[in-house]
């Protein structure tokens, strides 16, 4: 692994254009900007969800409370959660079209104009030349 | 048994019959024809790549919406209410994991199946085998659910209550899945589910729009009228299914977490061409998925509040009868011209979901057994892929088989729990395992091949020392010696053992190659470079 961290653009011909790329300050921030929407989306909805359970499982007078006409606490609630679903895939598609995908596509034709210059194709190891591998990796 | 008299007619049977036939002919059709373009790998496993983003996203709904729910949900609304509900949330709620951590990824970095994603950096043939393994045993379970289902619907919908008459339904099913998957593959498939979904939309839509109208639109005096005619004050409460909170929890864990290690739903996002599109697939499935298990109100409140809790469980125990005894009833009745079409509608409609659904599962665990096993570790990645699609026809019918035989077996067992079992399989020996090889560096083969097994042991063994296996009177095992693990969903304890062996697995020993090859995994994963 080098210790400068070249660009895209000035890739030396022998290294592995993924690397290359993966090294970039442009994927490294486009994974930061995937990452930080992921992870706490997926938070922010499984506890949402779980609430609903805990709610359903361990406050149960308070769902079966009425609120307009025979329409429940605890119906609205669920009904929010398709509400919240909805909301949370469009929010994503937009995130996604604006900060991820221009940025993707851009790296993605990087990876094969270097693939292209060098050669240099990725070459998957069979599992004994994996173990000879990480073997000499370990001593 | 005078009241399955009651509601099956010889014209209504005759109906239904034909009008199934008449789904059976088109998607032959459409079969044949799609066979001929099936030509290489790609196009058996994957379409060819060639399925739009809208048609995959109607196809998944079609995968997904199995009777199960279309039946099984508006029966359990209309027997309990409020928990019956919750099955739709947590049905709907899981797409988001799926978009947000799998679809996109999983389309850019894998081929055909889900160990494509772990193989990429793991030991190949450990992996493979494993996960295998796993999309075996759940799309078995969730087959034998579909099967012994379709058993249960003949008797119920049309009148055959004779032992021959219902192995032979599943037989025909049994059949007719082997076909669609042998000669049309992955594209035959898609339009097998893409024309299911869409009528069993269309039936759901109509029906619960009369429903509607029948309430004026008002979805509160649709509740009330279920709750008056449930003689229930707490019909509209959580808890009159789940008395013990703690089961509903493992259950919700179970239905959320699952759906994004399903095979059968995974293997949906190779068949088109971009990450793009598999989310576009997604939003598509969310959308109408989504409608479909509102709608699931209508029909379940519409049944409790029009048919009643006793006719429906007198013609079926587990309430399966709702919807059908519903559209009988709003179309006037038994003995009328309107009551017979639309039940004969509807009962067409749930036998072409579950055709749909199992051609659906059988195409998934060929393609794993094929791609995973025979290619990748009994011949080491040297077959062709004329040989794959050979061994996967072959699969498809040795499935097939087993699955008829195992669902004429199973008829008289209480399989109400395979549909949960196969979720919580899912999102214990698979979800653990797709995550960490998507989003840590560090994880190791052994971290995947203890997270599966871990996690599919562990679900298989809780089940048979819960109620399921032991202790009530319908106990599958044994109905003297009671419980030891009281849950009747083991998602609870198994999905974060799961978790814990592949955590346990990897860090228990370092993989070097594994965390050299993230970078490439990574790139590829979110940028599509390289994708098949």
């Amino acid at each position: 692994m080098t210790t400068t961290s070249p660009g895209p653009t000035d890739a030396p011909s022998v290294q592995d254009p993924y690397l290359v790329v993966e090294q970039s300050p442009e994927f490294q921030a486009l994974r930061t900007r995937y990452r930080r929407f992921i992870f706490p989306m997926g938070a922010v909805f499984m506890v949402w969800y779980l609430l609903l359970i805990y709610c359903a499982g361990w406050q149960r007078s308070w769902m079966g409370q009425k609120v307009v006409g025979a329409i429940t606490v605890g119906y609205l609630f669920a009904l929010l959660q398709f509400v919240s679903t909805f909301a949370i895939a469009i929010l994503y598609t937009r995130y996604a079209d604006k900060n991820i995908d221009p940025v993707a596509a851009e790296l993605k034709a990087e990876v094969e104009r270097l693939d292209s210059l060098t050669g240099h194709h990725p070459t998957h190891l069979s599992d004994s030349e994996l173990d000879v591998a990480d073997l000499n990796a370990g001593a | 048994m005078n009241t399955l008299a009651a509601i099956v007619t010889d014209s209504q049977r005759a109906l239904a019959i034909s009008l199934f036939v008449g789904f059976v002919g088109i998607t032959l059709f459409i079969t044949v024809r799609m066979g001929r373009k099936t030509k290489d790998a790609d196009d058996f496993y994957a379409a060819g790549r060639s399925i739009t983003g809208i048609q995959n996203g109607i196809a998944i709904s079609g995968d997904y919406m199995s009777a199960a729910s279309f039946l099984g949900i508006a029966g359990l609304i209309a027997l309990y209410g409020f928990d019956g509900f919750l099955y739709s949330v947590g049905f709907l709620v899981a797409y988001l994991v799926v978009l947000l951590f799998v679809a996109e990824p999983l389309r850019n970095s894998g081929k055909y199946t889900m160990a494509d994603v772990l193989a990429y950096r793991l030991r190949q043939r450990p992996v493979r085998t494993a996960a295998s393994i796993s999309t075996l045993t759940i799309s078995l379970f969730y087959l034998l659910a579909q099967m012994a289902g379709a058993g249960a619907l003949v008797s119920l919908l049309l009148g055959i209550t004779s032992d021959l008459g219902k192995s032979l339904t599943i037989a025909g099913v049994g059949v007719l899945m082997i076909i669609y998957v042998i000669v049309g593959g992955m594209k035959a498939t898609t339009w097998v589910q893409i024309i299911k979904a869409s009528l069993l939309m269309g039936g759901t839509i109509f029906i619960s729009l009369l429903v509607a109208i029948k309430f004026n639109f008002n979805p509160s005096t649709m509740m009330q009228a279920a709750q008056d005619a449930s003689g229930n004050p707490n019909f509209l409460a959580p808890g009159n299914r789940y008395k013990d909170p703690v089961d509903l929890l493992s259950l919700g864990l179970a239905l959320v977490l699952g759906t994004a290690g399903l095979p059968h739903i995974l293997t949906r996002f190779y068949t088109v061409p971009t990450a793009r599109a598999a989310r576009t697939s997604v939003n598509w499935a969310i959308g109408i998925i989504g409608a479909f298990y509102l709608m699931t109100t209508f029909l379940g409140f519409g049944a409790a509040a029009l048919v009643g809790a006793k006719a429906i469980t007198e013609a079926d125990k587990g309430g399966n009868s709702a919807a059908p005894l519903l559209a009988q009833v709003l179309g006037g009745g038994a003995d009328s011209i309107g009551g017979t079409v639309l039940m004969s509608v509807i009962a067409a409609v749930a036998f072409a979901t579950i055709l749909a659904v199992v051609a659906g599962l059988t195409l998934a665990s060929s393609t794993s057994f094929a791609h995973d096993f025979y290619n990748n570790v009994v011949k080491k990645g040297e077959a062709t892929g004329k040989e794959e699609v050979r061994v996967a026809r072959f699969a498809t019918v040795v499935i097939g088989i087993l699955a008829i035989v195992l669902g004429i077996l199973a008829q008289k067992q209480n399989i109400a729990f395979l549909v949960g079992l196969a979720f919580a399989v899912a999102a214990s020996a698979n979800l653990p395992t797709i995550m960490f090889s998507l989003f840590w560096k560090r994880f190791t083969t052994r971290g995947a091949v203890w997270g599966i097994y871990g996690g599919l042991a562990m679900s298989l063994f809780l089940v048979i020392i819960s109620p399921v296996g032991l202790g009530t009177p319908t106990s599958l095992f044994s109905t003297t010696a009671s419980s030891i693990f009281p849950l009747s969903n083991p998602g609870l304890v198994s999905i974060p053992f799961g978790f814990l062996c592949a955590w346990l697995g990897t860090m228990t020993a370092r993989e070097a190659t594994s965390e050299a090859m993230y970078p490439e995994l990574e790139v590829r994963a979110l940028t599509g470079a390289g994708a098949h």
